[in-house]
């Protein structure tokens, strides 16, 4: 027997001696470390599934919508103000460097008939760039072009969910639908994005030109044709900030702002959403996983409740221990590896229970659970961290035993 | 191999002490086998704790092997304790959950680390070579007996302490130790201390020293 190994084996028949009496120690240990494990690696999970679904929009896009802006909190009377303009999708397309296509979008709700069936539906007129900004890729047929942008032909592309939902199992294209007070016809159905920061599922999208004919749209005092949203990409990701300026800062003059005067507009940045989630969702794991660790502490606990009573009861062995020439440390670093060995297996078992639990959630199909080194390496120290914290005081007490006293003990 | 001049050991009881040993001088030569006796109370198995570096005089001084030992820290009493005394008690004290091979092993492990064959050797010497992997529990008094006396050897230690290693034995287990005892110091020349209240176990020995109230009252070489 290696000397090192001594006091593990010794820690192992030990455990073996008392299996309820451990396994009810470690339980402590095993939730908190299970709990651990299951809620960070399900936020980790939902984290980067967010992430992915927000990167689906387009890493480059940036959104800009009339109101004022309150960043982080409720963006109030949004839909009441209307301050963009088709001519400010000019501008900043002419006079903003860095950016690559500009498409206002202007939605209405609008009744739609197909065949003998009555639905609302939000209608979105935009451009041809639209396309391409938001990342919308083609399931059947394709998008409007240029030309038929211009010569404002009634075509409509529909969303994955509308489509099912006006057609059912029949194929859309080429059908005829009336919106408002003209009839348009199916071009193309989108593949659905399955995500819900993105409406475009659910919409049915015409260009601007034909949904001007559908419906009169508003116009500013100053005659511009007021939109209900400009979208558009960024050609270098590094300029965002820059960009972001020089759009407010035009946008500011064209609305004619004075200095102390708020936005009338907000812009944002997918990138911005994307790390405010992250953060959110990151506050949230931490939380989560510190209300799991109290279950640590208390588990910390019980590994030191019966190590004192494990000393109490080998006060003899100890004693013996002691007469074959055992220093203090050696009985002090005995008794600190049997609780450190003791959590051990108890966040042993900690990591597979939590990473059973991270799989049933990921059979759910709600969540992709991450399991990854970081959180189990944190696990495994954090809980030797207990057994070696907790077990400090009770081996400390079993070296300082006089060992006439303690042969002398039943 | 021990010189003791003056030990003296005050117990405080209390706000009154007690004096338990009181200016004890005593030397006993390598390869000497000595038995102490005397009524209970008499101080022997304080005597025999103190020879072993359990415990320490209050004064006096105490030479084991040419070291004055009797002001050593209680790490160096360790390990004076795992390189020059080998243990025998009366209640055998073996780890129950551990085989006998494993508490043999165990007198190795302050000093030097196991060896696994010798801890076979030693109890091959004490004729337990076929119950090395029994438990303390499955063996009778007389066998535990002698897995403790495989433990206390095994690291060949120049001094051996037996505080009444047959009181727990029927009279013949008894002196199947004693046969055992005295033979091995016989064999290895290790000198023997063993603190007894029965005559024909002490005239094993070649030496006996009376104790009584503390002191040494009389000494018989046979």
């Amino acid at each position: 027997m290696k000397k090192w190994l001594e006091p593990l084996t010794s820690a192992w028949v030990g455990i073996a001696t008392h299996r309820l009496r451990s396994f009810l120690t470690i339980l402590g240990i095993v939730i908190g470390v299970g709990a651990v494990i299951a809620l960070m690696s399900i936020g980790r999970g939902a984290e980067a599934q967010i992430l992915s679904n927000i990167q689906s929009l387009g890493p480059n896009l940036l959104t800009i919508r009339p109101g004022a802006s309150t960043f982080g909190g409720v963006r109030s009377a949004g839909g009441g103000v209307r301050t963009l303009t088709i001519e400010d999708a000019q501008a900043i397309s002419e006079q903003v460097s860095n950016i690559s296509e500009v498409s206002p979008s202007s939605a209405s709700s609008l009744q739609l008939v197909v065949g003998g069936s009555n639905t609302n539906s939000p209608v979105n007129g935009i451009t041809p760039e639209y396309m391409t900004i938001n990342n919308l890729k083609m399931a059947s047929g394709s998008f409007f072009s240029q030309q038929e942008y211009q010569s404002g032909a009634k075509v409509a592309v529909l969303g994955a969910t509308v489509a099912q939902t006006l057609f059912k199992d029949a194929d859309p294209l080429g059908q005829q639908m009336r919106m408002g007070g003209i009839i348009i016809r199916v071009i193309g159905v989108l593949q659905s994005k399955g995500t819900s920061f993105s409406s475009s599922d659910d919409a049915i999208f015409v260009p601007l030109t034909a949904l001007q004919q559908a419906v009169a749209q508003p116009r500013t005092p100053q005659g511009g044709h007021i939109v209900s949203a400009i979208s558009l990409t960024v050609s270098d990701q590094a300029q965002t900030q820059n960009v972001i300026a020089n759009i407010t800062s035009l946008l500011r003059t064209r609305h004619r702002l004075a200095s102390t005067a708020d936005n009338d507009f907000n812009i944002m940045s997918v990138e911005e959403l994307a790390s405010t989630l992250s953060q959110v969702i990151g506050t949230m794991t931490l939380f989560l996983g510190a209300i799991a660790g109290i279950s640590l502490l208390v588990g910390g606990i019980g590994v030191m409740n019966i190590m004192l009573v494990s000393v109490l009861e080998r006060t003899r062995e100890i004693g013996i221990r002691k007469a074959l020439g055992a220093r203090e440390w050696d009985i002090w670093s005995q008794f600190l590896i049997e609780a450190a060995f003791l959590s051990l297996i108890g966040g042993i078992i900690g990591i597979i229970l939590g990473w059973l639990v991270s799989v049933l959630v990921g059979r759910s199909g709600l969540i992709t659970p991450v399991v990854t080194a970081d959180i189990v390496i944190m696990a495994v120290s954090v809980s030797v961290g207990i057994g070696l914290f907790f077990g400090f005081y009770p081996a400390w007490n079993a070296s300082r035993l006089n060992p006439i006293e303690a042969l002398r003990s039943e | 191999m021990i010189r003791l001049e003056g030990i003296t050991k005050v117990y405080p009881i209390g706000k009154r002490e007690l004096t338990v040993l009181n200016g004890i001088d005593l030397s006993v030569e390598k390869g000497e086998m000595v038995a102490l006796m005397g009524p209970s109370g008499s101080g022997k198995s304080t005597l025999l704790n103190l020879l072993g570096c359990l415990d320490q005089p209050t004064a006096g001084s105490y030479y084991l092997d040419g070291r004055e030992v009797s002001r050593l820290s209680s790490g160096e009493l360790a390990q004076v304790r795992g390189q020059k005394v080998g243990f025998i008690f009366q209640s055998f004290n073996l780890l129950p959950r551990l085989s006998a091979l494993a508490n043999v092993e165990l007198g190795m492990r302050y000093c030097g680390g196991s060896d696994r064959r010798r801890a076979l050797e030693a109890l091959t010497k004490v004729g337990l070579a076929e119950r090395v992997n029994h438990r303390p529990t499955e063996l009778s008094g007389g066998e535990q007996q002698r897995v403790a006396i495989a433990r206390a050897l095994v690291k060949t230690p120049p001094l051996i302490l037996a505080d009444e290693p047959t009181g727990n034995l029927d009279s013949r287990s008894g002196e199947e130790i004693m046969t055992i005892l005295t033979s091995l110091h016989a064999e290895q020349g290790v000198t023997l201390v063993m603190v007894t209240h029965e005559l024909n176990i002490a005239h094993y020995c070649k030496r006996i020293i009376n104790l009584k109230d503390g002191q040494i009252v009389t000494e018989v070489k046979l």
